[in-house]
């Protein structure tokens, strides 16, 4: 029985016919299909969140220079408050309000006769003690379902208080999972932010970075290459991000994305609006960010910074290749197996080449067609139930629209650095390999029993179960609270870290010495005290 | 650091800021998870549950397994009861539970959706159990939520038919595994029999063995819930979290209950040991007796660090109730006294507490607070030290306080959830925490000629 037939062999009916094409074996035949953002099974203990999250954790909460403010009872908010690492250090007028977690804290009451009064009482306390010049209201389950009109509420805010005030409806029901919050949050930015400073922003070769959420500090050191090679970075999506740069992103002359699944609506929509190129980028790994930085020197153009490019990839590579190759030594021929949200999976495939681990499994919680099979496969996608709930915002080309670059150009450069698509992850693995998708609790055991991965990278729903069964795991929504991995310096943190977690002595004491012949667990090192001096 | 808090207070009846609780079903979860073979299930949107499992992971760094009905906007509209059956038969299926329990959520209370009744309609496979409690989020707290799951298992299982076999039920309180097999452990001392719902050890601290046991044998078993229905007694430890199940077993199998503060603290300890003492017609050991003693020792011996000392203590009611016994009883002059969990009751035992010691003037006492009033009242009044939950580091770092981490949750250190903060064992564990933390400040503090090797 092959791997995929005895995973699903467990199910019965119905839920054999719900999982069966969210699993395949790579092939390399490059035309390989899978399902992907639909519903989860009732019971299943899937590891997606939901649309809040998506909307507020992930993609409004880094936000440094807003109050975001979430309506309704209080857990939502608290989960999603200084748990993510997306680091924020305070900017001009000391503001950062990231370490903050403000709620309405709906209470019995409030769902019976509304909670508009009470949003709005909170809204006026806010003020009253910050004075923050915008805040950004997230909507919880109860507020969709008693019809709390949070958008009146923002608008009378901002009639009020004079701030900018935007609501987003993002009850945890909407969609399938997280992904409907980011298109949520990602519409809410383009109505109303982007595009709403039309102040000076100097610099040469401008950029914004999208899908940076400075999860440990990798967006400052994405930051700190790009503007070593020269490059000015009018604003982050959304890693210690701030509105009053977003309002300005329409000036920058490129975006890169990283994260495609949470930004890619941002990124064509500004295209659609103001003529802004986009490129898919991966600052995880040397070679990847290498290339990246190479394919960003293509756009722009000219010998000045391509020369300059080859520059900082020769110094940069040089003042890691020592540690780079020692860690290698210590991590080449491990095989590893990656389950995360939307992007990562993807990107830190790339990373681990780089340490000549290979990949087993590769898995997205909550990722479409488009982050598996490529862009292309975008026409065919058949719109569900729960995706046509989401509005799909149409923008118009704006007065402000200019192309950068001439129509021949960008069609050279669509081929040549993939301007304005995605592969996706597919293409990129090796046959043989699997990919998953939204990979739930039972099938995370069995795929570790029958590919037996020396590591398990995901998150921290799972880390305890992987590492409970003798594997390393790693989380890679978090970092095990570590980082930066991106960038040149961040790919040494994550080759210690990596090392570190495969050579912990404890490993070797698993089992206790009178067990007699006990195999040593997967993630075994050879003995206590080898990895005494990584750490 | 919240370098934007002011000073300032001004009153708030609709903004919470920095919350000191969270919503009723993560306490749902947690007592279910201290049933043996057991699947909590969260019957709403499956981001409730992620949120919870993170949650409880991040605390215990322990799986926190659960299940959802994975509402989407077709299920809020028509109701969940097509979701719940169809999660039902796909847990029995796939993961082989003896009881699913489950919980509401505000998605699934705020449509009405009627869990008496699905659960009484749909087909549970023989030898097989679901049972439920009702825990809208826009309630209570995580702790009523505990309290209430824990009710919800007796309500559905205990026997009143059960024979008396001079058992005690023991409701343990919101705690951690650490504090139950201390629990155990002082029970055992006092030779009664018991039975302890919920228990999470097994569970919850779960040994590195290099294989993974979805449903480990930790737990009160469903043969020893039913039997808490013949119990000679029940002793509810802690008001807020274990009333509400004493009150159910009464109700359904007259079983007369004690409700005791958590013992924590030399007093509280001495009426929980008392209390065992009574039930069993023993004296309490003399075992027992010495490590009372060595704890009034240490308070003794370290006094002059203690003594005096301003303290701010925040987390859940019945755990702050008894931190700030144990602060007053080393001398401490606990000067705020925090929950976010709502209940008038807590002000007023927490006064209680306080009043004795001559320590009522100028002390703030509070429930349904957060942490941004105890940020805004340390700025007016000052401290010298918190005693709380991981959120308070951010004060502890904004204010340049030392901190004691005790209570749930401690999101950023190890290993005290196998810690107990409850008995004269974790007395003597939480005054040497404070006795550290304070010397260590006049350690950091004083001038190079100060500094005492012997202290």
């Amino acid at each position: 029985m092959d791997v995929k037939t005895r995973i699903l062999s467990r199910y019965k009916a119905k839920v054999f016919k719900g999982r069966k094409d969210h699993i395949l074996e790579v092939d390399g035949s490059g035309g390989q299909q899978i399902a992907a953002n639909t519903r989860a099974i009732p019971g299943i203990m899937t590891n997606r969140g939901c649309c809040y999250a998506g909307c507020k954790g992930v993609v409004l909460g880094p936000l440094k220079d807003t109050v975001v403010l979430t309506h309704g009872p209080i857990g939502c908010g608290f989960y999603s408050w200084g748990t993510r690492r997306n680091k924020a250090r305070a900017g001009e007028g000391g503001e950062n309000y990231v370490q903050y977690c403000f709620s309405t804290d709906m209470q019995e009451p409030d769902i019976v006769f509304g909670g508009d009064k009470k949003l709005r009482r909170a809204i006026e306390e806010a003020c009253a003690i910050f004075r923050p010049r915008r805040i950004m209201i997230c909507s919880t389950c109860p507020v969709g379902l008693i019809g709390d009109d949070i958008h009146a509420v923002a608008a009378w805010a901002e009639r009020e208080f004079g701030i900018t005030c935007v609501a987003f409806s993002c009850e945890g029901y909407k969609g399938v999972s997280q992904s409907a919050g980011h298109h949520i949050a990602n519409n809410g930015l383009m109505k109303r932010v982007i595009g709403t400073d039309d102040g000076e922003v100097g610099g040469r070769y401008r950029v914004n970075l999208l899908g940076e959420y400075n999860i440990g500090g990798d967006g400052w050191e994405t930051e700190r290459i790009l503007r070593k090679v020269g490059y000015t970075v009018v604003s982050v999506f959304t890693g210690d991000g701030a509105l009053a740069d977003i309002a300005r992103s329409h000036k920058a002359d490129l975006n890169l994305v990283q994260c495609h699944r949470s930004i890619n609506y941002v990124a064509g929509m500004m295209k659609d609006a103001f003529g802004t190129d986009w490129l898919k980028v991966n600052f995880i790994g040397l070679g990847a960010t290498a290339a990246t930085l190479r394919s960003i020197a293509e756009y722009f153009g000219g010998d000045e910074l391509r020369e300059r490019t080859e520059e900082v990839i020769e110094e940069e590579m040089a003042a890691v290749s020592g540690d780079v190759a020692y860690y290698r030594g210590r991590l080449e021929g491990r095989r590893a197996a990656l389950f995360v949200g939307g992007s990562r999976s993807h990107h830190y495939q790339d990373l681990l080449g780089d340490f000549g681990v290979s990949t087993v499994l590769a898995g997205y919680e909550f990722a479409h067609r488009d982050d598996y099979e490529g862009r292309r496969v975008i026409p065919d996608i058949r719109e569900d139930a729960d995706s046509k709930n989401i509005e799909s915002l149409v923008v118009e080309r704006d007065l402000r629209y200019r192309a950068f670059l001439t129509p021949e150009r960008a069609r050279e450069l669509r081929e040549r650095i993939g301007l304005g698509d995605y592969g996706g992850l597919i293409r990129d693995m090796p046959d043989g390999s699997y990919v998953v998708d939204d990979l739930n609790h039972y099938e995370t055991e069995a795929f570790i029993e029958l590919l037996k991965p020396d590591i398990f990278f995901s998150g921290i729903k799972d880390k305890y179960v992987i590492q409970k069964a003798g594997v390393l795991a790693r989380q890679l929504h978090s970092y095990d609270y570590s980082g930066p991995y991106a960038g040149f310096r961040g790919s040494l943190v994550f080759g210690r870290d990596l090392t570190m977690g495969l050579y912990a002595p404890a490993w070797g004491l698993v089992s206790p010495p009178w067990a007699g012949g006990g195999a040593a667990p997967a993630g075994g090192a050879e003995a206590p005290g080898e990895g005494g001096s990584d750490a | 650091m919240l370098d934007l808090t002011p000073r300032e207070i001004c009153e708030r009846k609709a903004l919470r800021i920095n919350p000191l609780k969270t919503c009723q079903p993560v306490g749902a979860l947690y007592a279910a998870l201290g049933v043996r073979r057991c699947m909590p299930h969260s019957h709403g949107s499956q981001g409730c549950v992620s949120y919870h499992r993170t949650f409880l992971t991040r605390h215990f760094k322990e799986p926190a397994v659960a299940s959802s009905s994975s509402f989407t906007e077709g299920a809020s509209v028509f109701g969940g009861g097509a979701n719940l059956r169809a999660s039902v038969k796909n847990i029995f299926d796939v993961y082989d539970p003896d009881v699913i329990a489950v919980h509401t959520t505000c998605l699934s209370e705020t449509i009405g959706d009627d869990l008496n009744s699905y659960i009484l309609e749909m087909e549970i496979p023989e030898g097989k159990l679901v049972v439920h409690c009702n825990t809208p989020s826009y309630v209570g707290s995580h702790v009523t939520g505990f309290a209430s799951m824990v009710a919800g298992f007796v309500r559905y299982l205990a026997d009143a038919g059960s024979p008396a076999d001079g058992r005690v039920a023991v409701f343990p309180g919101f705690l951690n595994p650490g504090d139950l097999r201390e629990y155990k452990r002082l029970l055992g001392l006092a030779g009664l029999p018991f039975i302890m719902l919920p228990d999470q050890t097994g569970v919850m601290d779960g040994p590195m063995t290099g294989s993974y046991e979805m449903f480990p044998e930790g737990g009160t078993t469903v043969d020893e819930i039913r039997a808490l229905g013949g119990a000679r007694e029940a002793l509810a430890m802690g008001e807020f979290a274990s009333t509400e199940p004493a009150l159910a077993l009464k109700g359904k199998c007259g079983v007369e209950a004690r409700v005791m503060p958590l013992p924590i603290g030399v007093r509280a300890t001495d009426g929980f040991v008392a209390a065992l003492s009574g039930i069993s017609g023993r004296p309490v050991p003399r075992e027992l007796e010495e490590e009372r003693g060595r704890l009034v020792d240490l308070m003794l011996d370290a006094n002059p660090y203690y003594y005096g000392k301003r303290c701010s203590v925040f987390g859940d009611p019945d755990t702050v109730l008894g931190i700030t016994s144990l602060a007053l009883e080393l001398g401490m002059v606990p000067v705020h006294v925090v929950t976010g969990t709502p209940g008038e009751a807590f002000e007023r035992k927490a006064r209680a507490l306080l009043e004795p010691f001559g320590a009522l003037e100028g002390a703030r006492v509070k429930a349904a607070g957060d942490l941004f009033d105890l940020h805004q009242w340390i700025k007016n009044d000052g401290t010298d030290l918190l005693i709380g939950t991981s959120y308070g580091k951010q004060i502890a770092k904004a204010e340049d306080l030392p901190f004691v981490r005790a209570g749930f949750p401690v999101l950023d250190r190890y290993g005290h959830s196998y810690r107990p903060i409850i008995g004269y064992r974790g007395g003597l564990a939480l005054a040497t925490d404070i006795a550290d933390a304070i010397m260590d400040r006049i350690d950091r503090d004083c001038a190079d000629e100060d500094l005492e090797v012997v202290m």
